[in-house]
């Protein structure tokens, strides 16, 4: 069972500051001083007892932008990694199982999707799209499959070649008992520690992509948004700007603990593979 | 070199221009995947008859797809990249110095950031599981997890607001001296430099791990070889294929950073060029930048798997 | 010699050697454990010792204290190596260096990777003799292309400009034992250094590490699990077991008159009672003229390959690496279709391919493994892997399946208390015998043993051998039973195929396959098998030379 005494310190704090982050998402109007496009004081003020973090480029609560802007990082976070697990998941399982062209054809199209950078073809795809949530949502979400593809391929091709899988097909058993009960099981440390990682890159990429004005649009902002909205303030020495890019080191830096921690944890369990 | 390493080398690199080319569609397909018009699209729905008539006849928009895709790839493979939309003028000459401002900066980074890795890959293999690995380790994953923008602008605000050493905005003009250009482009060097920092050391420390794990380094140790002798004489020869495959990939990976970084310091090079046009939808320049890119990234990961057969000993003396 | 020292005398005296390793098991806090429990052993000047034992008994952790190596964190900590006169676990790091490769030199398991594939073998061979200064370079070199020589390597003069990946596995074991010997140390420590090799290959690097031994009257430690091989090469043999001496004594002894029970198991590992049945009148399984390939028909396999097997009786297919013995498997069960002739099982013809087959045809033919670790799921409990094939086969469920899983778990010698647990949780042969009972949970007509003891250490072996048989009289089916170890063969079949490079060279019935006159190849084969007897070598060496000078 879990014992909150084993579980390691670092992951201790990553699963604090992660449930802290997401609590706030969640609760972000009960817990928010200030409306979110609110104008409550003078450009840029410094940190006070009225306003924690100051105020930003336009005179709103930056502690509320903050914590409205985790709701939107880590909404748009999650459905990407979501969309982009799911899709790169069963396609590279089936990929693995089913071979043959269908195999060929999914595996040579991701390799010419991964042969640009994710950031050019984004800005490139971006360039013609309408600038809304879903978009960007969906152009994450694909970009991001290739990558999962490749990995949940490699693992069921691994796994596909083991003895006790071609022991499941001599017997006769179907693809849904071999997809299901003999690889997907072995297949799942692995898998979930790339959920950690290809959610960390969602939120990265995300906040590039905010910051470089495609993402986000205002009024609403992300983190990375924000970092743009007051990034001109760094020359006069006002760090408004580093607070929602620190939220993000923060974050990324969280889950990254907690999924080395889970992979350590899931490999190490009874049966656990090696 | 015998004939096996020219056939594959040969093999990659024919591969590579397949590559390109259908990169080449892709990128093409990519400014074509919206449903409906284009050219409302990039006007938006404020946009007279006219206008749209002649943006649709300034895109080609009159031609199917594949004829207006053969006419690009023509240009560009002739060095015509076409005009810009938003400004009317010829992209290639724009893109020139831009290019070269780039691969300024992007050289410098590599040359801090490739002795740097090696060294702090090296050290951490030294001191295997001891405190120096595990601070340089802990260090480069919080590095992973920092947004490009966190370390440019942590740089912007020590380095040019609090000290005022550097320039925040690095501009580059005609006529710099070398050393007035590397002292604008320091803070966006230093940036990128530590973008790819980390994983290129993480990379280059599994690579050599991987060598010192090998029975032949045991076999050395067996020989009553030192330390260093086992890794100069034994570790490295077999390590030295791998890390350029490293050294090449995160190369690659400057190509991405580059771009943000650019943004950061207002610096006058590609990135930065790719990222106003995009935010103009300037579909011309978008495609014919993104295909440099992607090029610069493709040729670079051919270069890394050359490297690779190039230093394998079981292709270089075929039995 | 090192150092011009007397040809007589003691060269090794370990003393109370106590060595331990901290183990990090997961979940749990670190511990350490002892490997070797105050194990003594003097190795005179000039003489082999040999070290034997079971995986886990500590002989090469004992082998490279010798060097004051410990391999992965292993640390001694207790009592004395005297190498020479001196205690070379005060040397410290420098003493060590000085030693290793001048003193005492090692020939691992698997010279292949134990050579790196970026220098010349040549330039690998006199490194250590040049990093000493024993000899210049161009007396190590000398030296060098003599031990080749003397080796019967093939070109001495110029095997040493090759890379290693440019030469052989039995070569490269051969090439490695130069190497340890062109430093001209006092002691060499052979690690399972035939073990990875072919039976037929095993024997000439048998020999000629044997000679080698002799002419330059250098010390040896040998280490492996095989008893007939180090009775060929040892003067002494030490039997150790969970990192303890067992028993120690000259080589004659250990072998003919073993005074502990555990060394008395591991001489008569192969002596199994089993009454050679005679085939009978129609087969159960046919295999006609199967040609296979891989490769989409590029790389021929099987060539042609009839074979049959009887209702309840043993196969028995013997071959080396690359004779077609498994892709005869894979042939049969529909894995790879054959490109000409029929598997025929019970008068009816099998499909080609695995989908053309029936549940009723896949129910008949069974499969066992060699490595049991990847032939079971890790995710599921031994109940469902054994369980699996009732509920597939015949709609056993719940306490209905549960009883059965049982009374296999009996059958196979394991208690009830097992259905729970993970394969992860079991031993080796553990695993092989759930492995057994998941094939005999379908109530098969024949079962396809591959390889299945190769993997196991003798003693286990020779458990799941004894199930196999007893089994069989049970539950009357049939085996075809795959190896390369001829031994295995004479203790089971009932009858023989030797595979040569993808075809049959010699069948019959197990008497009529293992009587003169022989082929060329199946004599090869058979004189090539480790006989528990001292001077076995000499004679099957010299045995294999007159017939060479006769052909």
């Amino acid at each position: 069972m879990l014992d909150i005494r084993r579980i390691p310190i670092a992951a201790l704090i990553g699963l604090v500051l992660t449930t802290l982050f997401v609590l706030m998402a969640v609760f972000a109007p009960l817990i928010a001083p200030h409306g979110n496009a609110e104008i409550v004081g003078d450009v840029w003020e410094p940190m006070s007892a009225a306003h924690w973090l100051g105020t930003d480029n336009l005179g709103r609560d930056l502690l509320s932008r903050m914590i409205y802007g985790a709701r939107i990082t880590l909404f748009i976070a999650v459905l990407a990694t979501a969309l982009s697990f799911s899709l790169g998941a069963i396609l590279g399982f089936s990929a693995a199982v089913f071979g043959g062209w269908y195999d060929t054809l999914l595996s040579r199209l991701v390799d010419l999707l991964m042969s640009i950078p994710t950031l050019i073809m984004g800005l490139v795809v971006l360039s013609v799209l309408p600038s809304n949530l879903i978009t960007l949502i969906l152009v994450m979400g694909i970009l991001d499959s290739t990558r999962v593809y490749r990995l949940s391929r490699a693992v069921a091709v691994d796994i596909n070649v083991m003895d006790y899988v071609e022991a499941a097909k001599l017997r006769g058993e179907g693809s849904g008992w071999i997809i299901f009960r003999e690889i997907l099981p072995n297949a799942l440390s692995p898998l979930v520690s790339e959920l950690g990682l290809r959610f960390i890159y969602a939120v990265l990429f995300l906040s590039t992509l905010s910051f470089l004005g495609l993402g986000v649009q205002p009024p609403d902002a992300d983190w990375g948004g924000m970092v743009k909205e007051n990034k001109d303030g760094i020359v006069f020495g006002i760090p408004a700007a580093l607070i929602p890019a620190a939220a993000i080191a923060a974050l990324a830096i969280s889950v990254n603990l907690v999924a080395d921690w889970v992979l350590n944890r899931t490999t190490s369990l009874k049966g656990g593979r090696g | 070199m015998s004939s096996p390493i020219v056939k594959l080398v040969a093999q990659r690199i024919a591969l590579g221009i397949l590559l390109l080319l259908a990169v080449s569609v892709l990128i093409f397909a990519g400014t074509q995947i919206l449903p409906g018009d284009v050219a409302q699209a990039i006007l938006g729905q404020s946009a007279t008859p006219e206008s749209l008539a002649n943006l649709r006849e300034q895109l080609g928009l009159n031609q199917p797809a594949y004829i207006r895709y053969f006419h690009w790839l023509g240009g560009v493979l002739t060095g015509d990249l076409g005009t810009a939309m938003s400004s009317g003028q010829d992209i290639a000459t724009s893109i020139k110095e831009r290019l070269w401002n780039t691969l300024f900066l992007a050289f410098w980074a590599a040359i801090v950031a490739i002795p740097l890795a090696i060294t702090l890959g090296l050290i951490a293999v030294r001191y295997r599981n001891g405190w120096v690995d595990k601070l340089i380790s802990g260090v480069a994953l919080a590095s992973t997890s920092f947004p490009e923008f966190f370390i440019g602008y942590l740089l912007v605000f020590y380095f040019a607001v609090e000290h005022q050493w550097f320039p925040a905005i690095s501009t580059v003009y005609e006529g710099m001296s070398l050393g007035e250009r590397l002292q604008a482009i320091a803070l966006p060097a230093a940036a990128l430099t530590l973008v790819v920092l980390a994983h290129m050391m993480r990379m280059t420390r599994a690579a050599i791990l991987n060598v010192m794990q090998s029975a032949y380094v045991e076999t050395a140790e067996l020989k009553g070889l030192s330390a260093f002798a086992v890794i100069r004489k034994h570790a490295f020869p077999n390590a030295i294929a791998p890390i350029i495959n490293v050294v090449m990939l995160n190369l690659a990976y400057l190509v991405v950073g580059v771009v943000v970084v650019e943004v950061i310091f207002v610096y006058p090079g590609m990135g930065q060029y790719l990222v106003d046009h995009v935010t103009k939808r300037d579909v011309p320049v978008v495609q014919a930048v993104g295909l440099i890119f992607a090029a610069v990234y493709i040729s670079l990961n051919i270069i890394a798997d050359i490297a690779a057969i190039v230093a394998n000993p079981r292709l270089r003396h075929p039995k | 010699m090192a150092d011009g020292k007397a040809k007589s005398g003691l060269l090794l005296d370990i003393r109370n050697l106590r060595i331990e390793a901290t183990v990090y098991p997961p979940g749990e806090a670190p511990k350490t454990i002892t490997l070797v429990h105050d194990v003594s052993l003097t190795l005179e000047k000039g003489k082999v010792l040999g070290l034997i034992g079971e995986s886990g008994a500590g002989k090469s952790t004992i082998g490279l204290s010798s060097m004051g190596y410990g391999r992965g964190g292993v640390r001694i900590t207790g009592g004395e190596v005297i190498l020479n006169g001196r205690d070379i676990l005060k040397g410290g790091k420098e003493g060590f260096r000085k030693l290793r490769g001048r003193e005492v030199c090692y020939v691992a398991q698997s010279a292949a990777a134990a050579f790196n594939p970026a220098h010349r073998l040549m330039d690998q061979v006199v490194e250590a003799s040049l990093l000493h200064g024993t000899a210049t370079r161009a007396e190590a070199e000398k030296r060098a292309v003599a031990l080749f020589r003397k080796l019967s390597l093939p070109n001495p003069e110029t095997i040493g400009e090759r890379f290693p990946h440019q030469v052989s596995g039995g070569q490269l074991q051969r090439v490695m034992t130069a190497m340890a010997l062109c430093s001209e140390p006092d002691l060499i420590v052979f690690d399972e250094p035939t073990t990875a090799l072919d039976v037929t290959t095993q024997i000439d690097v048998l020999a000629a590490i044997k000679d080698a031994i002799r002419d330059t009257h250098v010390a040896a430690l040998y280490i492996t699990h095989d008893l007939a091989v180090v009775a060929q090469v040892s003067d002494e043999i030490m039997v150790l077991r969970h990192g303890r001496l067992v028993e120690w004594g000259g080589t004659r002894q250990i072998i003919k008159e073993p005074r502990q029970e555990y060394t008395n198991a591991l001489v008569s590992v192969h002596e199994i009672e089993h009454k050679e049945q005679q085939p009978g009148t129609t087969p159960m399984l046919s295999v006609k003229n199967v040609t296979a390939a891989y490769g989409g028909g590029h790389v021929k396999v099987l060539k042609n390959v009839s074979v049959d097997i009887f209702p309840g009786q043993t196969l028995a297919v013997v071959g080396e690496s690359g004779s077609g013995k498994s892709t005869l498997a894979r042939a049969i069960t529909g894995l790879l279709p054959p490109e000409q002739g029929s598997v025929v099982f019970d008068g009816r013809t099998l499909g080609n391919k695995l989908s053309d087959r029936p549940k009723e045809d896949l129910q008949q033919l069974q499969m066992i493994y060699q490595m049991a670790d990847v032939a079971m799921n890790p995710r599921q409990t031994v109940g469902t892997i054994i369980g699996r094939p009732l509920e597939f086969y015949f709609g056993m469920k719940g306490r209905e399946r549960d009883k059965r899983v049982n009374e296999l778990l009996d059958e196979i010698e394991m208690g009830k208390g097992f259905i729970d647990r993970y394969p992860a949780e079991l031993s080796g042969g553990q695993k092989q015998r759930v492995c057994i009972a998941r094939s005999l949970a379908a109530k098969p007509k024949l079962i396809i043993c591959d390889e299945v003891t190769s993997a196991l250490d003798p003693l286990v072996a020779n458990g799941i051998l004894k199930l196999l048989l007893n089994l069989q009289q049970v539950e009357k089916v049939a085996y075809l039973f795959i190896t390369h170890d001829l031994a295995t063969v004479k203790s089971i079949a009932d009858s023989i195929a030797v595979m040569y490079r993808g075809e049959v060279v010699r069948y019959g019935s197990k008497s009529k396959v293992l009587t003169p006159p022989f082929d060329a190849y199946t004599d090869l084969l058979l004189s090539s098998v480790p006989e528990m007897e001292i001077g076995w070598l000499e004679k099957a060496i010299a045995g294999r030379r007159m017939e060479s000078a006769g052909n």
